[in-house]
């Protein structure tokens, strides 16, 4: 495994300080609420979380809240909206010497990816387009998962969520090249299974002021149909499987910040998964399973000679 | 003190600049714009040191409006007809957040069909959401009201936001002469602004908008919501005596013109009382004892006020520039239910000046007949559909030209 990093190099470093503390209501297992939990922790405490809703918006819930930082509910559509208030309002003040410069905060929005992708789309491109300085965090669990795990542009084709029983025949939505096409200064994905790797990003990417995109592959054991306790390991298997590829962009470059060195077949990682057991049960679907493969090994082939292979079985082609 | 000739749509501008804004998220929409351009204008030349942004749709500017009032900045924004109703999910939450917002709407009919005179249906949309409304007849008004409505929206006791509301074309375009206020005395009847309890800052971590769950939560925060409401006429009241006192004009929740003695009386509200009142003119005039009560503060329902004004009259008529389909004037039905018991009027609907169109004086001869008629047979009516034989040839004309016949 080929790795880059360069602030947070071993798990020991990750601070032992919770800015988002245990007991909330979402699931056992709920990547999401793991990756955000790690980015908090690369962010600090002066940090404003803007929420739109989705599975998050019920991590506080009066009287209650985890958070040791601040928290706004704006509405589905229009989080990136909200942190623009935000921030502009704390530039306006801070310039005007109504409010002391060391009481600025980092403006974050927090999102899924059906917001992310679909209703939200629009404030988020306008956010970028104005060059908002702000951290933007997608979760992605591939679905509107808070609604019952519908279908979102971000589901992958072939999945099954509540509104495509017998799975979507779309590809995923690609925010990440969305997001790049407008040339912000830092675009990132990230996973709750590569902690350092999520960290090491957010860190790096305070050097920039803008746009800072994370899109963290968020496992969720209720919508893919997985066991809360593998959670994180069916995360990896996306990493490791090549389907998630762990990079980063500034300027023009692409950056793959993790490489394993031999992909498993994508197989391994879907079989994992209730919500992929129509590709396998009652008769295999070798169309569709050759379709995902194909594409995930058109994707490293792209990238060229440093690109691992899969490795895969000759018998799984088999019809 | 300094006179101009302003119109609406700068009126509102000089609001906001008098009340030295900081932050002004925007989104054009006619006939709203030139009051966002003005303010452009002046940021641009350094007489205004505050922050404009553009938007990606009323939704987002009324978001970011919302948030940066959360974050301890005075906050201004306009829009209209279309646009306050693409924001309607916003006006909900940033009222539920109890921070102060002066949101000014130059009121235009919503489509379909498209048009870009004024009616009250897009305002009067947003009654229940929380934000305070201002109905303004002149342009003196609008301005005066925007001034008036940062004291109202920032009070401890109130925290709503407030919607100031001026007519489209009828007044966002005419040119009246306006007062200014000098801005140091205005700064005396309006101080910065200091945040009471939302302020988004690393020394205030604070959760706001958060879920709650079960209800009653919910059910506490909607009624403390409402008694802010009820708590805004006192504290209009004096804000309006302390205006009254400094700058010399003075506004009540309502206005009577040629009210004492009147027998009839007519409700209105906005800048077609103008003519409204002219016609209640040319009614004295003739002998008639008639008389108008126009509606300034919609929200909160200034109840207590409008029965006084209206209990003993022999019949009352509320023209309505506005339709509930299905059900008919929505200020009529508002009137009509603070209206009971002995002295309570006869009451008669009228529905007029929709998209922009004109009040003919037959219309208000038409109107004084049927309250004439409503004291002997009491009770409520059905609503009053105007329309002229006129306008109705004409509009078969129209018919007939679109339906391609010759
Ligand atoms: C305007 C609007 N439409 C619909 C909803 C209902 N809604 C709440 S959460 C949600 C799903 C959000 O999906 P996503 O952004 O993927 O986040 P997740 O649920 O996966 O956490 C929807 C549709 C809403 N809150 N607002
Ligand atoms: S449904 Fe999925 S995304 Fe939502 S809280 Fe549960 S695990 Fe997390």
């Amino acid at each position: 495994m080929q790795t880059r990093r360069e602030i947070y190099k071993s798990i020991k470093e990750i601070p032992r300080e919770e800015f988002l503390a245990g007991g909330t209501g979402l699931c056992a297992g709920c990547g999401g609420l793991l990756a955000l939990r790690l980015f908090h922790k690369a962010l600090g405490a002066k940090t404003v979380v803007v929420n739109a809703a989705g599975c998050m918006t019920l991590v506080a819930v009066f009287p209650f809240t985890p958070f040791h930082s601040s928290w706004l509910y704006t509405a589905m559509a229009s989080a990136p909206a909200g942190a623009q208030g935000i921030r502009d309002a704390l530039d306006v003040l801070i310039a005007k010497g109504k409010l002391p410069a060391d009481e600025d905060l980092k403006v974050v929005v927090v999102t899924g990816d059906g917001a992310a992708t679909g209703i939200g789309l629009q404030a988020t491109l306008a956010a970028i387009y104005r060059g908002l300085d702000f951290y933007y965090f997608c979760y992605d669990n591939e679905a509107f998962a808070n609604t019952g795990f519908q279908m979102s542009p971000a589901s992958p084709l072939g999945s099954r969520t509540a509104t495509t029983p017998i799975g979507t025949t779309t590809r995923k939505e690609n925010l990440f090249e969305l997001w790049r096409a407008q040339r912000p200064p830092f675009v990132a994905t990230v996973s709750p299974a590569y902690p350092l790797d999520l960290m090491d990003k957010v860190a790096r990417a305070g050097r920039w002021r803008g746009p800072k995109l994370f899109i963290s592959l968020s496992s969720c054991p209720p919508g893919w149909g997985i066991e809360p306790a593998d959670s994180v390991e069916v995360a990896k298997l996306a990493v490791d499987t090549g389907v998630w590829p762990l990079k980063e962009a500034h300027d023009d470059e692409v950056v793959h910040t993790v490489i394993p060195h031999r992909l498993h077949p994508v197989e391994e990682y879907l079989k994992r998964q209730a919500r992929y057991r129509h590709l396998f049960e009652p008769v295999r679907k070798a169309d569709i399973l050759r379709q995902l493969q194909a594409d995930v090994d058109g994707y490293w082939q792209r990238l060229g000679a440093a690109a691992p292979v899969a490795r895969v079985a000759q018998d799984d082609w088999s019809v | 003190m300094r006179r101009d000739l302003l119109t609406g749509n700068a009126a509102a501008a000089w609001g906001a600049r008098l009340a030295e804004v900081d932050y002004i998220p925007a989104y054009p929409i006619t006939p709203q714009t030139e009051i966002i351009e003005d303010l452009a204008q002046w940021i641009g030349r350094g007489e205004l040191e505050a922050r404009l942004v553009t938007l990606d749709s009323e939704h987002s500017m009324l978001t970011a409006a919302g948030a940066a009032a959360a974050t301890g900045a005075r906050v201004f924004t306009a829009t209209s007809s279309q646009g306050l109703v693409y924001g309607f999910e916003m006006l909900y939450t940033v009222a539920g957040w109890r921070v102060p917002l002066v949101l000014v709407n130059v009121s235009r009919a919503l489509a379909a069909p498209i048009t870009l005179e004024p009616d009250h249906n897009d305002v009067l949309a947003a009654r229940d959401s929380g934000f305070l409304q201002i109905h303004a007849e002149t342009c003196q008004e609008v301005l005066d009201s925007v001034l008036m409505a940062y004291r109202l929206t920032e009070h401890p006791d109130v925290l709503l936001p407030v919607l100031v509301n001026l007519d489209g074309f009828y007044l966002s375009f005419t040119r009246e002469p306006v007062s200014l206020p000098a801005a140091a005395a205005v700064r005396e009847f309006l101080p910065a602004y200091q945040p009471v309890h939302a302020k988004l800052s690393a020394g205030h971590a604070m959760a706001q908008g958060v879920a709650v769950l079960g209800g009653s939560a919910y059910a506490f925060f909607k009624y403390q919501m409402q008694r802010a409401a009820e708590a805004a006429l006192a504290v209009h009241a004096g804000i309006a005596a302390e205006f009254a006192d400094r700058f010399g004009r003075s506004y009540g929740v309502v206005e009577g013109y040629q009210l004492d003695d009147a027998e009839w009386v007519i409700v209105m509200a906005n800048s077609f009382s103008t003519v409204g009142k002219a016609e209640v003119s040319r009614l004295r005039a003739g002998g008639e004892k008639v008389g108008l009560l126009r509606l300034r503060l919609v929200r909160p329902f200034p109840v207590a006020t409008i029965v006084a004004a209206l209990s003993g009259r022999r019949a009352v008529a509320v023209i309505d520039q506005n339709i509930s389909i299905g059900k008919g004037g929505i200020l009529f039905a508002e009137v009509a239910s603070v209206l009971r018991g002995g002295s309570a009027p006869p009451l008669r609907s009228f529905i007029g000046g929709l998209g922009g169109r004109r009040f003919r004086s037959e219309e208000f001869d038409l109107m004084l007949a049927a309250l004439r008629q409503a004291e002997h047979s009491g009770g409520s009516s059905e609503p009053h559909l105007l329309f002229s034989e006129t306008e109705y040839l004409q509009l078969r004309e129209m018919l007939r030209i679109a339906h391609g016949q010759k």
